[in-house]
């Protein structure tokens, strides 16, 4: 008992050193989750802030100048041009100059005046079609406002309903606010995993990993002195980005610290026995890092990171289950946002910790076998 | 010119050489085959940014005509999916279970209010996928004024003079998000066969001392590099050609630009790509340290700095600037322009201009970053 210890002890003071020792390899660990979660962090949003319009404007009133005028009055929209024929509605959207055209017809005052309905036409690049449907949105916004302002100044009665919004734990909606705890275990994993299949796959390849086999070591011992010291360095770039998160983005932790580094424990259990798992079917590090990137691409892009995890369809719900970054975002996002206790996150624990048992007994159990 | 020949012939056999390595190699081939059908159809239907059936727990504290009246209105609206009335404090629970992602609450002073003209209804979301709760909020308009339209037409025949706003979307008319996901992807795909693979390559001879083996032949470093280049090209064609006929064939794609500009804009792309692999592979020389490098430089900026999912016209002056940087944005913008709005000269020819100084500056650099020599 206490010489397999040591034993694992030696090997784990080995692998730190392995991966510690050479300084463009300690660079390389720290500085890219540093560097990902700042441009991430301001990257990663679907706000708008600046919305390019041209407007032809073909009625020349009142109306329309203040319709025109409140439009760039928001600080949202940027006119770029204002055009005189509608043949040039085409070029200004086509070089993608121009994110709306807007075009107002020349009875656009009389229709207003006469009670009647006025259409404004907008015409939107849809090249990106998200884009394309949150300007649409600020746009009808500002025709909204515009409406109800030329109703109560020219004595027409209008009754509406005023929608007050709240949000909870996020009070202004700020994308960097979801994003941001989501990267903690985005680039855990993505670091993490890389590194735990390389290491194996480096010895293989320099054969020092034969050698490891005929010496008194059990798959297991080997398997935990792998796993432990990559798990430690999985923390440390955890806690990396989690400071950057506070004291960078300012954005609140109202959690515990003892729930989030629980959670995150057993999601490196789960990331870094799948990381074993590859290694111990790979033959080279080229394969090694290819069967680790194939793997974790499709769990970070349908973790929920990216796109909502509701709009997925079923199949790939029930697939995903397999995915421990699943898990870690919803745990990590509940802890520091909502400050949420053990007792909810319990469906977030129990699937990490056997993703972890299954994959790590799967790797020391495959040790043994692939031997070339 | 016995000289030349040797020369096509030592190219010759290396590039050989190189093309068996990857056939040989199963994970090469998953690569080149399986990850940009893997990608293509994961990602084609598993990334959707529309957002459908959110579920809305009601409170109706008015229980009047009105109120049921509203709900109706919401009910019929294809994007929420409503739990039956509730308790406040049970609405709550639900939120915080993720039972439902938001509660539309109706106050009890609804209907009298209503007839004052100061009418007010509340909509909580959950704020920790802010872009969700956001495009919520924004589906609650629309029942709203159709309701309280109806309303007005049935009530009084006071009617205001409303500007109504007709939209078009261009080149997506069906607003589906598949569109821009697609071309965008294929980016992606060349991007990782490109630089990702490559990547190792040259460190891996490095690291095997098959470099030094190499330098006692009459091989030239020139020879060398395109002994490297050429199959990694076809690994990343091939890649193309087979996300392309998933984009027609299964995500039903337009292609309203010529083919033949698209297959030049993706191979001057998979240079660029195949350009910045080599140059990481050459200057690092160590397998562990090229792979996370070419993961930072390629693969990252592909998926969050191009405008593949996250739009660039959306990011800060500061992240924006950086983008010119990357080519990954020149690609991104050339393919989505290429598949939905044709052949537009303005944008083509400048973004392809960029991506093409771009690949002559990074194999110029590569070749000089390769010495014949022992370090």
């Amino acid at each position: 008992m206490r010489s397999s210890l040591l034993r694992i002890l030696a090997l784990i003071r080995k692998e730190f050193l392995a991966v510690l020792k050479d300084p463009r390899s300690r660079f390389i660990i720290f500085l890219p989750p540093v560097l990902q979660c700042l441009i991430f962090g301001y990257a990663a949003t679907f706000d708008l802030n600046s919305i390019s319009y041209a407007v032809l404007d073909q009625d020349h009133s009142a109306a329309s100048t203040a319709l025109i005028a409140r439009l760039d009055g928001s600080g949202i929209f940027k006119r770029q041009a204002d055009l005189s024929r509608a043949e040039d509605i085409a070029t200004w959207v086509n070089a993608s100059r121009a994110l709306l055209v807007i075009q107002i017809d020349q009875d656009f005052e009389r229709n207003l005046r006469a009670g009647a309905a006025a259409p404004v036409e907008v015409i939107a690049d849809g090249r990106n079609s998200n884009t394309a449907g949150t300007a649409l949105g600020y746009f009808n916004q500002v025709v909204e406002d515009f409406n109800s302002d030329w109703r109560s100044n020219h004595g027409q009665v209008s009754r509406s309903v005023r929608i007050l919004n709240r949000s909870w734990y996020n009070p202004n909606l700020d994308s960097s606010w979801s994003i941001i705890p989501s990267l903690i275990g985005t680039l855990t994993m993505m670091g993490t995993l890389m590194l735990t299949a390389l290491s194996v796959a480096r010895e293989r390849e320099q054969g020092t990993f034969d050698q490891l086999l005929v010496t008194p070591f059990r798959p297991y011992e080997i398997m935990i002195g792998k796993a432990a010291p990559n798990m430690v360095i999985g923390l440390a770039q955890s806690t990396t980005v989690l400071l950057v998160a506070q004291f960078w983005f300012r954005i609140p932790f109202v959690g515990s610290f003892a729930v989030l580094y629980g959670g995150l424990t057993l999601f490196l259990m789960a990331a870094v026995g799948l990381g074993l798992l590859v290694s111990s079917i790979a033959k080279t590090m080229q394969q090694a890092m290819l069967y680790a990137f194939l793997l974790v691409m499709p769990f970070a892009l349908l973790s929920g990171l990216a796109t909502p995890f509701s709009s997925m369809p079923d199949v790939l719900q029930t697939v995903m289950i397999i995915n421990p970054l699943r898990y870690a975002l919803d745990l990590t996002k509940r802890v520091y946002l909502e400050g949420a206790g053990l007792r909810v996150l319990v469906p977030d624990f129990a699937p990490l910790v056997i993703i972890g048992m299954v994959t790590l007994t799967g790797a020391a159990w495959l040790f043994r076998r692939r031997l070339t | 010119m016995e000289n030349w020949d040797a020369k096509w012939r030592r190219i010759w056999a290396l590039t050989r050489k190189e093309t068996r390595q990857i056939l040989r190699d199963p994970s090469s081939i998953a690569i080149g085959i399986v990850f940009p059908l893997m990608m293509i159809l994961l990602f084609g239907y598993g990334l959707s940014l529309d957002v459908t059936k959110v579920s809305v727990a009601v409170v109706d504290q008015d229980r009047s005509a009105n109120s049921a009246g509203l709900i109706a209105a919401f009910r019929l609206s294809p994007y929420f999916k409503l739990t039956p009335p509730r308790s406040m404090a049970e609405a709550t629970t639900q939120v915080l279970t993720r039972k439902v992602d938001g509660i539309l609450q109706i106050p009890s002073n609804f209907s009298r209010r209503w007839h004052e003209g100061t009418a007010e209804i509340q909509i909580l979301v959950d704020g920790t996928d802010a872009n969700q709760a956001r495009i919520m909020q924004g589906y609650a308009a629309g029942p709203v004024v159709i309701w309280s339209a109806a309303q007005q037409g049935l009530g009084t025949s006071v009617t205001g003079g409303t500007a109504i706003v007709v939209s078009r979307v261009w080149f997506n008319a069906a607003n589906d998000s598949h569109y821009f996901i697609v071309p965008g992807l294929i980016v992606l795909v060349m991007t990782i066969i490109g630089g990702f693979l490559t990547a190792m390559v040259v460190a891996r001879e490095w690291e095997r001392g098959t470099l030094e083996a190499l330098f006692v032949t009459p091989m030239r470093a020139g020879e060398f590099l395109i002994s490297k280049f050429v199959p990694y090209f076809g690994l990343g064609m091939i890649g193309f050609v087979l996300c392309l006929l998933a984009a027609e064939l299964l995500f039903h794609v337009p292609l309203r630009g010529s083919l033949s500009l698209l297959f030049l804009a993706s191979m001057v792309y998979l240079v660029v790509a195949l350009g910045i692999g080599l140059l990481v592979s050459t200057l690092v020389k160590s397998q562990f340290l090229a792979s996370q490098l070419a993961m930072l430089l390629t693969f990252l900026p592909a998926m969050m700095l191009s405008g593949f999912i996250y739009d660039l016209r959306s990011m800060p002056a500061a992240i924006r600037a950086i983008t010119y940087v990357l080519p990954a944005r020149y690609a991104v913008a050339l393919l989505q322009t290429l598949f939905l709005a044709g052949n537009v000269g303005s944008v083509i020819w400048l973004n392809l201009g960029v991506l093409a100084l771009m690949a002559v500056g990074l194999l110029l650099a590569t070749r000089l970053a390769t010495h014949k020599r022992i370090t």
